[in-house]
Parts: C-alpha cells; sequence; structure tokens
C-alpha cells in the first residue's frame, strides 16, 4: 500500500472544507469513507484518486458539479503552492519553455486550427500545450493585461473560438460544441492563473465559485437545494397539521395480522385487539402559479418551489396561468430537470392568449368549474401570484367559493409587503379569504411561510401580517 | 465461474476484468466504485436515467463474485413485511393447537414462547435473506425512490450495520458481507441519511465507443462498421427530448435484429422498418421520423470518413 504522503490528510480535510463552505452537505462519516477508500486506492493515479473521493462525498450530480469545479481549484492551488515554496525564483525549472523557433513560427492561423482539432479530439494534453502557446503568442504581442479574465477574453476573441461560429464559417470541420470549448478554456484560465502566480510569487486568495459556475446543471434556479429544504420541512408539517380531527372511532380498523399474532400470547384466543395505525393522511394540494411578465422574475424562483414540491408529494397537482389556467402537473411527472421543465411550462402551458396579461376573475372562474369539484377538507390551496389583475375584475366571490371548498388557502405573493395594493394590485381583495398570506421573494421567506404554518397558529406569525378569515386551525 | 466467494479483489482494474468476463464493460470509475464497495464494505447508491444498465451491473457482479443475486423489487407502499420478514402465524396457530391438543393428556404444561418464535416459524424476504444467507450475496435494492421516505429510514440499520432486529428472537446480524447496490432512477430527492452510507455512482450512456464495444459484446456477429453507425445513430435519438430514450439493451436488441434482416447500413428504409426496436412512444415515433430520418443520409457521408480510421 503506497504510504499517505506528509500533509495529505490535511489537505483532504481542507477539500472537504472548502466543499462544505461551497454547500455540499458532508458528514465526518463520509470523510471517514473517503480516507479508507485513499488507503486501498492507489492515490498516484490521478483518476482513481478523483473518483474515490467523488464516490464517498459527492452523492448527487449536482454536487459532482460542485465537486469538480472545487476539485480542480484546490488541488490547483495546492500544487502552485508547492511549486513556489519549493522554487521561490519563479519556478521556471519544472516547466519546459518552449523553443525559440516555435515561437517565432507561431502563426495565428495556423495556431486557432491547431487548437480545433485538439478539442475536437478531446485531446487533454494537447490542449494544455496549445493553451500555453497560445497565452506566449499574445504575450510576445505585449498584450498581456495582467488581469487573467481578459487575458481570457481577448485571446478567445483572437483565437475565433464560439460554439456557434462554426454555422456561420468556412463549413469545415464539425461545429464544436459548448463542452469541448469550455474544457479548453479551462486549460487557458488554469494556465494564465499559473502564470500570473509565478509573476507575482504568490496566491491569489480564493475567492467562492461564482452563482452561475454552481448553477451549471439547472441554469436559472434561485438556489435550488435551499428551495428543496424549506419544502421538505413543509410537507412534514402540512401532512400533520389542520386536518379536521377524526371521530374517536371512526377510521380505526382491525388490523388482523398483529390481532392474531398477539392471541398467540393468549394462546390462540384474540383477547386484544389491534388497530391499524393512525397514519397522518397525505395532503392534497394544488398549487397555482403566475407565470406571467409582470412576476417573471419571481416565476423562476415559483417554478423551483414547484419543482421542490413534486419532490415531496405525491398528491400534487400544479397550475400555472395567465390569462387562463394550465394544469402541468405532467410535465412534472415527466421531467427531473429543472431546467426542461421551466423551458416546457414556458414554451407548451398555453396559458397566455391573448394579452398576455394576467386575468384572475378569469383564472378563478376556470378553476372552479374545471378543478374544484375535487377540492375537500384535505386539500390545501397555495397560490403563488402578485395579485394585479391589470385592471380587470378580481372575482374575489369566486375565489371565496374555491378557498371555501378547500380546507386552507395560502397566497404567496413575490412583492413585498409594502407593495401590496399599491397600482392594480388587489391583494387585499384575496386577502380575507385566505388562511395566510406571505411576501414571497427569497428563500428565507419561504422558510418563515413553513414555520408559520408549522406553529399552526395563524398568531404566531410575528413579522407577518396575518389575515384570518375563521378559525380552521 | 470458478471464483471463491470470499476472495476479495485487489485492484479495480481486477474488477474490470471480472466484470468484463461476466459480459459487462464498466468504465473507470464503476469499476473503482465497485472495488471500494467490496473492500470497504460499504452499499452503493447507482443513479442515472434508466436503461443505462444500473441492475445490469448488480447481476453482472453477482456472476462475477459467484455470490448470489437477492433482489428487493420496490414500490410504493412496500412495507417491512414484505422486505424484512413476517411470523407465519397460520403456522403458529397450528402448532400451537397441534401442541395443546397432545399436551392435555400428559399435561407437561402451554406452550411456550420460545417453542414458537424460532426460524422455523419466520417468512424470510429479501433483505432477510441477503442478511442470514450463509454464503455472502449480492443484494439488489432496485427503484429505491419509488418506495416512501419511511422505508428508507428503516433500511438505515440494515445498510450500515448489516443486522436486522427481531423484536422477539433478538438481532440478527451478517454472518457474510453482502455487496449492495441500492439503484435510483432520480424521480425524487433521497434522503441525506440514506446517502451518507452509500457510496455514490452517478451512471450515464455510455460514450460511443464504449457502446459499440458493449454491443459488439453481446451481438458478436455484427459488423463493426454496422455497430459504429448503430451507435452513432441511436446517439441522436437519445439527444432528442423523448419520452423514453432508448436504452442500451434496445441498442443491443436493435443490434440483433439488424443481423437477422442481414442489412449492412442503416438506411431510411431499414431505420424505419426497425424503428420500433428502440421507440416505443406514439409521440416518440412522430418525433424520430420527423428529425432523424432526414439526417440519415447526411449522417451516412459523415460516419463513412469518419470510420477510415477506425
Amino acid at each position: 500500500m503506497p504510504e499517505t504522503p506528509s500533509g495529505m490528510a490535511e489537505q483532504l480535510l481542507g477539500f472537504c472544507e472548502e466543499l462544505r463552505s461551497e454547500g455540499v452537505a458532508i458528514g465526518t462519516s463520509e470523510i471517514q469513507d473517503a480516507f479508507r477508500a485513499l488507503e486501498i486506492v492507489p492515490w498516484t493515479s490521478a483518476v482513481d484518486f478523483k473518483e474515490s473521493l467523488a464516490t464517498t462525498v459527492a452523492k448527487s450530480p449536482k454536487d459532482r458539479e460542485i465537486f469538480d469545479l472545487v476539485f480542480d481549484r484546490h488541488f490547483f492551488r495546492a500544487t502552485e503552492e508547492a511549486a513556489l515554496e519549493y522554487a521561490p525564483d519563479g519556478g521556471e525549472g519544472t516547466r519546459a519553455r518552449l523553443s525559440e523557433e516555435a515561437r517565432d513560427g507561431l502563426d495565428m492561423e495556423a495556431l486557432a486550427e491547431a487548437i480545433r482539432e485538439a478539442i475536437e479530439a478531446g485531446d487533454e494534453s494537447a490542449m494544455n500545450e496549445l493553451a500555453r502557446l497560445a497565452i506566449e503568442a499574445y504575450g510576445r504581442q505585449g498584450e498581456s493585461s495582467g488581469v487573467v479574465g481578459v487575458d481570457m477574453q481577448r485571446i478567445r476573441r483572437g483565437l475565433g473560438l464560439s460554439p456557434s461560429s462554426d454555422s456561420q464559417a468556412d463549413g469545415e470541420g464539425d461545429p464544436l460544441d459548448r463542452d469541448q470549448i469550455a474544457r479548453f478554456e479551462r486549460q487557458l484560465r488554469r494556465e494564465l492563473q499559473r502564470q500570473q502566480i509565478q509573476r507575482q510569487g504568490q496566491l491569489p486568495p480564493a475567492r467562492p465559485l461564482s452563482e452561475l459556475n454552481r448553477a451549471l446543471p439547472m441554469r436559472g434556479a434561485q438556489d435550488l437545494a435551499a428551495v428543496h429544504k424549506a419544502v421538505a420541512q413543509m410537507k412534514r408539517r402540512l401532512a400533520t397539521l389542520g386536518h379536521d380531527p377524526r371521530g374517536a372511532k371512526r377510521g380505526r380498523t382491525v388490523d388482523v395480522r398483529r390481532t392474531m399474532r398477539s392471541s398467540l400470547e393468549t394462546g390462540g384466543v384474540p383477547l386484544n385487539l389491534k388497530y391499524r395505525p393512525r397514519r397522518p393522511r397525505k395532503p392534497e394540494i394544488y398549487v397555482l402559479c403566475d407565470v406571467s411578465t409582470s412576476v417573471s422574475s419571481a416565476s423562476t424562483f415559483f417554478l423551483s418551489v414547484l419543482h421542490a414540491l413534486h419532490d415531496s408529494f405525491r398528491k400534487l397537482r400544479s397550475f400555472v396561468f395567465i390569462e387562463r389556467i394550465s394544469e402541468v402537473t405532467h410535465v412534472f411527472e415527466e421531467e427531473r430537470d429543472f431546467s426542461a421543465i421551466a423551458e416546457k411550462i414556458t414554451s407548451t402551458g398555453g396559458v397566455a392568449d391573448v394579452s398576455g396579461y394576467t386575468d384572475y376573475g378569469r383564472v378563478w372562474t376556470e378553476f372552479l368549474t374545471d378543478v374544484s369539484a375535487d377540492l375537500g377538507p384535505r386539500s390545501t390551496v397555495i397560490v403563488l401570484g402578485d395579485a394585479r389583475t391589470n385592471g380587470r375584475p378580481p372575482a374575489e366571490d369566486v375565489f371565496a367559493r374555491v378557498a371555501d371548498r378547500a380546507n386552507r388557502t395560502f397566497w404567496l405573493n413575490p412583492e413585498p409587503e409594502l407593495y401590496w395594493n399599491y397600482g392594480d394590485s388587489v391583494m387585499s381583495a384575496y386577502t380575507p379569504f385566505c388562511d395566510g398570506a406571505f411576501e414571497c421573494w427569497k428563500t428565507e421567506h419561504l422558510e418563515r411561510f413553513v414555520d408559520v404554518v408549522a406553529s399552526g397558529k395563524a398568531d404566531a406569525a410575528s413579522s407577518t401580517q396575518k389575515y384570518t378569515s375563521g378559525h380552521r386551525y | 465461474m470458478a471464483v471463491t466467494p470470499r476472495d476479495l479483489p485487489d485492484s479495480p482494474a481486477e474488477v474490470a476484468d471480472a466484470l468484463r468476463g461476466a459480459s459487462y464493460l464498466a468504465d473507470d470509475s464503476t469499476a473503482l466504485i465497485a472495488f471500494l464497495a467490496q473492500r470497504l464494505g460499504k452499499p452503493v447508491l447507482v443513479e442515472g436515467p434508466a436503461g443505462v444498465g444500473k441492475t445490469e451491473l448488480a447481476k453482472a457482479l453477482s456472476r462475477s463474485t459467484g455470490r448470489e443475486l437477492v433482489r428487493l423489487q420496490c414500490y410504493e407502499g412496500l412495507d417491512e413485511a414484505k422486505a424484512l420478514y413476517e411470523w407465519n402465524y397460520r403456522k403458529q396457530l397450528l402448532q400451537i393447537q397441534a401442541t395443546a391438543t397432545a399436551r392435555a393428556e400428559d399435561e407437561s404444561g402451554p406452550v411456550a414462547m420460545g417453542e414458537i418464535f424460532t426460524a422455523e416459524f419466520l417468512l424470510e424476504r429479501p433483505l432477510m435473506r441477503a442478511i442470514a444467507s450463509p454464503d455472502p450475496v449480492v443484494l439488489l435494492i432496485d427503484e429505491i425512490d419509488k418506495t416512501d421516505q419511511e422505508f428508507e429510514a428503516m433500511l438505515l440499520e440494515l445498510l450500515s450495520d448489516f443486522q436486522i432486529t427481531i423484536p422477539e428472537m433478538g438481532r440478527i446480524g451478517a454472518t457474510t458481507h453482502p455487496i449492495v447496490l441500492l439503484t435510483s432512477n432520480n424521480s425524487r430527492e433521497l434522503t441525506e441519511a440514506l446517502k451518507r452510507r452509500c457510496l455514490y455512482l452517478w451512471l450515464d450512456y455510455p460514450s460511443r465507443e464504449r457502446e459499440v464495444e458493449i454491443i459488439r459484446l453481446h451481438a458478436p456477429e455484427i459488423d463493426e462498421r454496422l455497430a459504429a453507425r448503430l451507435v452513432e445513430v441511436v446517439d441522436m435519438v437519445r439527444e432528442l427530448d423523448l419520452k423514453k430514450p432508448p436504452s442500451i439493451a434496445e441498442a443491443i436488441d436493435w443490434a440483433r435484429t439488424l443481423i437477422l434482416m442481414g442489412v449492412d447500413d442503416i438506411d431510411e428504409k431499414t431505420f424505419r422498418e426497425s424503428l420500433s426496436i428502440i421507440i416505443k412512444h406514439r409521440t416518440d415515433l412522430d418525433l424520430v421520423a420527423e428529425k432523424i430520418v432526414p439526417r440519415l443520409g447526411q449522417a451516412a457521408n459523415g460516419s463513412a470518413s469518419g470510420n477510415g480510421t477506425g
């Protein structure tokens, strides 16, 4: 078994710490697993090392995405740090310099072509070499700005690398896809950073991953993980709260199997009846989500809430509306990927017919005729919308009938409470019929909503104003 | 296959070879994780789209290690009585009555509890079987995402300590260490607690080269060029937004079909005739007919030039 080099343990712990700071939940037991795995896997093989680490600490595709980014960043910094330590005079010796003639012979056209080929072939080592060449070439023209991002931009433009550029170009070769180019750019960035570190003789401060980086698999989602967490809490609360208590005996059924089992203690005579345990009934949830333009910034957030809800609840029906209402439950059942869902809903929702302005009155009427027959004492209706009717009648009486049929009704408004009832917002028309109305434009608000629902008491909402129509709890 | 079950592999490469021997081509990370699972004795959570060979991996592991495969297929509403164990109370009742009648004559006393709560009256369900088996097994818990979270919680004891507690009998621990695989189609998030106890493996559709290898392994009669062409088409189909993208198994079926049809290239006519092997949805059929069929001709040229090296 190869011996773990000294400092490796600290290195790994540091790495895990860094992952945690990026929001990957890693338990101590998982770190132990990682160490145990690395005891039996030769850490000298880069791939095995990385995969062993990944399988023990990154447990979802999203975590893996972050893992890869952090892994690159962390171990790149670690090696550079070591290099600085051992070669304080600039670290020139370790890396082979390009020969003079190779540098003189640099021809931008040929270079771009070579890079294109390397990218297409997916040859990492060639890409690395070429990235250095490209930097070299631009450095020679005295254009190095010393800022990694700026240099990146300039080199990229100089090489004419962009995912779609090939379609209008001369048509040679297959168009390069985004991923392939991204791989080359990673090499390029790394090489630029390396040179900068060499120049300055010190490491730049570690920066957290940018939002864009971490949102890679589900772009546009506002911290999906946090939403999922809040909704997971909500699930437990909603399941146990607010249902009408059942009659003392009603619904108790004898569990034959357990009765027979316990009868064995009395010689086969069933003296004690065993009942089936009362399980909290699963709530039926109806979510209505406004996706019109007035809430477009919020609707991504709302869609991610919907997405998370679908993870937690089986009996969930979701609807989106603008002018009309449309059920989108099936979209969530078919798709898991958030971006795919968002796209499907916006493209095929079929909710904006004429003007693209929200028509709450019509939405309530449609919802009442089509769906409300299914509403019952177990149903919870959650409306996500800004209550801006664009001057159309709010039809609060229809909404009242919907709220009446459902057990509970909540309204989450993406606008700060300050703006409610200004302009065409008719929030106050609806609030009397809701069990709760909340401002909700951040995950913290969602958590607060969960807390309020959880506490089971309307008055518990200290910071949020609460409107009640009747005592339903 | 003459493999003694107790042998643990020494390197990921060894696992990869063994899996290859069991007709499963594992990529590096799959082999590595299968290796770690055996050496560390940890369960593996395998996630990925449907049809990438998650279940097949468990079967191949079972074949390559010479262990029996115990499979628990999960579904909504699966409970302990069907997954773990159940007392065979009918048999217990009969036993009580039989002994009671017999003992009424010699007055040796009533039936003692210990007499009827024994292994004899226990109905073993898959999880129990995997734990209690004298020989090490491969335990496959298939489609764990279909069950409720309550069931996941019940699995925790089993997965971390490999033991089951039966109130009447005490703890039953595993005598041998099973290889445990859990598969999930990612239809819901699994709990953190469960994930923490597992190694994680994300299986995706294989790269084109690997899929060609897989197909040639399972349908050896196929011409190499045709296999490459087939994979190329399947890959194109997968890129569409389909209800059910073609799985690896279906690609293999398709390869076998093409062999039976005796064709050596996939042209429009062949494609239309054998389309139903890989596409199983009405709407998917329309989409593929619209998007893929016109591209067949042009892709053929591309593959011809691209295949010059291979």
